[in-house]
């Protein structure tokens, strides 16, 4: 398929989020081949669930459209969704590489028109919003979504639905009989950007996660403060979609914890101080934040943000580490246990929701890698030792969305590196 | 004040800390605490006793010597080692507890009459004298502690359950003269002898 382009001089990039994207894009940029590929259908990875960034408050939507403008004006780099790195042969200027392509049933005809997603009624959990609404078996991942084309779910592709769906596509888009492809490539360097995900909260047995409806995650929050998100951006607490006003966050669920992730997540502190202002904007002075934590870990130039946080007279803090949480089954209220580090007072107090602060896991753990790539002590990853593969953005180490940024153009400057070394040797 | 105690004090002077990580079992974790309150929190007698686990383990690093060893604390731990699954920094803190009210005990300086720390020593003493627990007299040790009113009401309730128990033969009368011993009785005796002196030396207990 793609095999005749990719050569020694090829760069490939795995993982379409906020940090592959920005390689490619650099890498492409200085004139270098990239091909970059995605697992899910879309591009846009985690920054693209995210409701506003801190410390400015802006919405994501406008830096994945700068980087979606960018990428759609070079030739240089390929995109291909559904698509997982399954084998890693070789060395650094010379991999060979295995991927495998999983059907979207939808080809490039596709004008986004919505009518297959009209024709079918079957509804699968929606990964955009993490489950927490649901979408039409033939759908469109999210509103940014690249590329623009809609998805038909494996589960309705050989059933009467399917045919539906293809029935309803006036451009002849839909192809049930697509097959999943094996594509071998070669190419010179990877950059690793496969990014994170949210810490399981169920493995924390004392908070509950699985038992109340009433404890969600951050990044569930998130979804529930966007306007695209399943509440139409209204923050109703999940168990009976009364509104949540009074609101507990919880730092630390699941990170600096050996027992769970031992490593500082960085970001969580930073994004429960935004998210007490998504609840200042949905309320006003009748909202009120609580923030649990250990010590809060403003990283780098978020002090200030932190200290504004701090003069919101909505926003109170806790410096506890919560033991547990119970509810209180009259109204569902979550209620907090635990004693204070500063005077030691026993509590135990009820919110109408409560928010994990939960930490970042690379998406790669429990993933057999390629050999040669060395993990750290929590399965981030820092490369290959003969520098032919680069760990790049949250892959790499827990990062926030502009620090992501910056460590993935380093990995493009590596990869770039790599590439003209190959350049020189294969030249001689 | 016992003479172990002035020792200690001359010792280590003003340095608690150094004191318990030399001389309380697991005691050289207590520096690991980063006090975020999850033991407080989750120990079930928590609302019961003088001082919480990271409180015990904070005033330790301020040097509260007098108010740490003679806390009650330690001797209401029960051992359900909640707070040991839940530290986020893997502290053995059951561990801590009984090494601090072990130590205390030591120095003679742990709370008197704190009904815990007299079962424990009533416990003890039956224990050594025959190298198993004695379970007759041990219970009516512990019946008549509170003086020979309340022992006497105490064993008349359990009469039924001691009248049963010795019916199905897990209880004999005869136990009450002293009761069976281990076999080698002295050479259990001995291997005593020996970890105390082996004790006494690793954490510098002169004698």
């Amino acid at each position: 398929m793609t095999a005749s382009i990719a050569t020694g001089q090829t760069i490939l990039v795995v993982g379409g989020g906020i940090s592959g994207m920005t390689a490619a894009l650099e890498a492409a940029e200085c004139g270098k081949q990239v091909i970059l590929v995605e697992k899910t259908p879309t591009l846009g990875g985690r920054t693209a669930q995210l409701y506003r960034y801190f410390p400015k408050m802006c919405h994501p939507t406008c830096g994945l459209e700068i980087n979606l403008r960018r990428l759609k004006g070079n030739p240089n780099v390929r995109v291909m969704t559904l698509t997982e790195v399954t084998a890693v042969a070789g060395s650094r200027g010379n991999y060979a590489v295995t991927l495998k392509v999983a059907p979207r049933h939808v080809t490039e005809n596709c004008t986004a028109c919505g009518d297959c997603g009209k024709a079918v009624t079957s509804e699968i959990a929606d990964a955009y919003n993490y489950g927490l609404g649901k979408v039409k078996a033939a759908y469109l991942p999210h509103a940014m979504a690249y590329p623009q084309r809609y998805v038909i779910d494996p589960s309705i592709a050989g059933t009467a639905e399917g045919e539906a769906a293809k029935a309803a596509c006036k451009y002849g888009a839909v192809d049930l009989g697509m097959q999943e492809e094996t594509v071998q490539l070669n190419v010179g360097a990877v950059v690793w950007a496969t990014g994170w995900r949210p810490y399981d909260a169920n493995k924390i047995q004392p908070y509950g996660y699985d038992r109340y409806a009433n404890v969600i995650t951050s990044v569930e929050f998130e979804r529930l403060a966007d306007p695209h998100g399943p509440t139409g951006g209204k923050i109703l607490r999940p168990g009976d979609g009364k509104e949540a006003k009074n609101i507990a966050f919880i730092q630390c669920a699941g990170s600096r914890d050996e027992n769970h992730l031992r490593h500082c997540s960085r970001i969580c502190c930073m994004a429960s101080l935004k998210q007490t202002q998504y609840v200042r904007e949905a309320w006003g002075d009748e909202g009120k934040s609580t923030i649990y934590y250990i010590d809060i870990r403003a990283i780098d130039r978020f002090e200030d943000f932190y200290q504004m946080v701090q003069k919101d007279a909505t926003v109170s803090f806790v410096k506890s580490k919560v033991a547990r949480i119970a509810e209180n089954k009259d109204n569902g209220n979550p209620v907090l246990h635990g004693v204070d580090t500063e005077g030691y007072h026993r509590y135990a107090t009820e919110h109408d929701l409560v928010v994990l602060a939960v930490g970042m896991e690379p998406e790669v753990t429990g993933v057999k890698l390629p050999d040669d790539i060395i993990l750290d002590s929590s399965n981030f990853i820092e490369g290959s030792r003969d520098g032919g593969m680069i760990g790049a953005g949250a892959a790499s180490s827990p990062l926030d969305v502009n620090r992501a940024v910056q460590s993935a153009t380093a990995a493009s400057l590596r990869a770039i590196q790599v590439i003209h070394k190959n350049a020189a040797t294969e030249n001689a | 004040m016992s003479d172990l105690n002035t020792q200690a004090v001359a010792r280590y002077k003003n340095n608690f800390l150094r004191e318990v990580e030399e001389r309380v079992e697991e005691g050289d974790m207590v520096k690991m605490c980063m006090q975020c309150g999850v033991c407080a929190g989750s120990c079930p007698l928590g609302p019961h006793w003088q001082h919480s686990p990271q409180k015990i383990f904070m005033m330790i690093r301020a040097g509260k010597r007098e108010e740490v060893l003679t806390s009650d604390s330690m001797w209401m731990c029960t051992s359900c080692y909640n707070c040991i699954v839940r530290c986020p920094r893997q502290l053995p803190i059951t561990h801590i507890m009984h090494g601090l009210a072990n130590y205390a005990h030591r120095l003679g300086i742990a709370p008197k009459g704190q009904p815990t720390r007299e079962f424990a020593k009533t416990f003890w003493n039956n224990l050594i004298k025959k190298g198993r627990v004695n379970e007759l007299t041990l219970t009516l040790a512990h019946y008549f502690a509170n003086g020979i009113g309340p022992g006497i009401q105490i064993a008349l309730n359990m009469q039924k359950i001691g009248l049963g128990m010795v019916l199905a033969g897990r209880l004999n009368p005869m136990e009450i003269f002293g009761g069976h011993s281990v076999k080698d009785l002295n050479g259990f005796h001995a291997v005593l002898a020996k970890a105390k002196e082996i004790e006494d030396r690793k954490k510098g207990f002169s004698a």
